[in-house]
């Protein structure tokens, strides 16, 4: 039982003044995640049907990692950004901040696996 | 948070079919959500029959003549019956609507009527919107300045009290908020749409001097950014309005102050 007025509620803690950074940057990443996707799929898909061998040749050329790696680190910021919309939507509470938490892991270990995968095969090439 | 079920106490249940009309030839069935505060019971669907022949042809016609002539008890707000004053904002066959404007022969079959969805109800079908309206009060609905109030008027442009068109005609019925799934989930700290037209309304009127603090007020990734474009708010405007745009608007103010 609480005897808070609705104005009270609806005040809460006040704004965040928080927001419009992570407005900006999920559409910032969405929109170079267009001609990313694209550069990183066309030798993904050509070296797709040759095996180990064909990976390794195709991200052994420097443009190729680049893309990759880019598109990877991108691609994870993105996701990280968005899940976490996902979650304040749906959960509240203790389990939204673990759920966040957990997310923001999950990317960094996303982005960071993938990038050094490729820098292994350009450098070891 | 999302509730993808009714609590137990909510489960709605078949109601009581209350008798035909005598005489009458062209009937037109009701279901209408019936609940009280006062029995403990939960919450049911009755059934009514109306004779059309002796009815309006807007669904609060019927609405009046079940409670004048069938059953007393039925529950609802209206006033104006116009359109003007936003009372009887409901859910009809699917939709949120006014039921004054909103006619019988647009629906097919049985004539389906619920409360506003997802807010509390205070009898049958009249929710209760005192947060609603506390999240319009917080929004400052009023015209803020600072300079020395003119002897005559505060004077705007014929240009400048063109872009207020679309946003003032707002009656403040709850349909689109009650229609926007994200206030559902977090209407609580979401202002949602209606509050954030009117927000807008205010934000762009040439003769008001806060702006920049009716932006500060808004940002925030709850008050502001729980809208996700999902575009229920504009499609169920009984005035035709268009809250997601005015929204986008406040987004794009929002990006102009920093980039």
């Amino acid at each position: 039982m609480s005897y808070k007025t609705d104005y009270n509620r609806v005040q809460g803690l006040g704004r965040a003044g928080e927001g419009v950074g992570h407005f900006w940057i999920q559409r910032v990443t969405a929109m170079a995640l267009v001609p990313l996707a694209i550069l990183f799929l066309i030798p993904f898909a050509n070296a797709l049907g040759g095996g180990y061998e064909a990976l390794v040749a195709t991200y052994s050329q420097f443009g190729n990692a680049l893309t990759a790696a880019l598109f990877i680190l991108v691609a994870s910021w993105h996701f990280s950004i968005g899940i976490q919309v996902v979650i304040e939507d749906y959960t509240q509470g203790g389990t939204r901040l673990v759920l966040i938490v957990l997310s923001k892991f999950f990317s960094f270990v996303l982005g960071a696996a993938g990038v050094l995968a490729v820098a292994k095969i350009l450098f070891s090439a | 948070m999302v509730q993808l079920t009714l609590p137990k106490n909510s489960k709605i249940r078949t109601g009581k079919t209350w008798p035909k009309p005598e005489g009458a030839k062209n009937l037109r069935t009701f279901r209408i959500y019936r609940w009280s505060p006062d029995d403990g019971e939960n919450p049911r669907v009755d059934t009514y029959f109306v004779d059309m022949d002796s009815c309006g042809p807007m669904v609060l016609d019927a609405l009046i003549k079940i409670k004048n002539e069938i059953d007393p008890t039925l529950t609802f707000r209206r006033s104006c019956r116009e359109g003007i004053c936003g009372s009887c904002a409901m859910n009809i066959d699917g939709t949120n609507t006014l039921a004054c404007i909103f006619g019988m022969d647009e629906i097919k079959g049985d004539v389906k009527i619920y409360p506003l969805p997802h807010m509390p109800v205070v009898k049958d079908l009249v929710p209760d919107l005192t947060h609603f309206y506390a999240q319009h009060e917080s929004i400052m609905p009023w015209l803020e300045t600072k300079s020395n109030t003119p002897a005559k008027e505060w004077r705007q442009s014929i240009e400048d009290r063109e872009k207020l068109d679309g946003l003032y005609e707002c009656v403040m019925c709850a349909c689109c908020s009650t229609s926007c799934p994200s206030y559902w989930w977090n209407g609580d700290r979401y202002l949602g749409p209606a509050a954030l037209l009117h927000a807008y309304r205010w934000i762009i009127d040439s003769r008001d001097e806060a702006t920049g603090e009716r932006l500060d007020g808004l940002h925030d990734p709850f008050k502001l950014y729980r809208c996700h474009t999902i575009m229920n708010c504009s499609s169920t405007c009984p005035k035709h309005l268009n809250p997601a745009k005015a929204i986008a608007e406040i987004k794009k103010m929002m990006v102009e102050r920093v980039v």
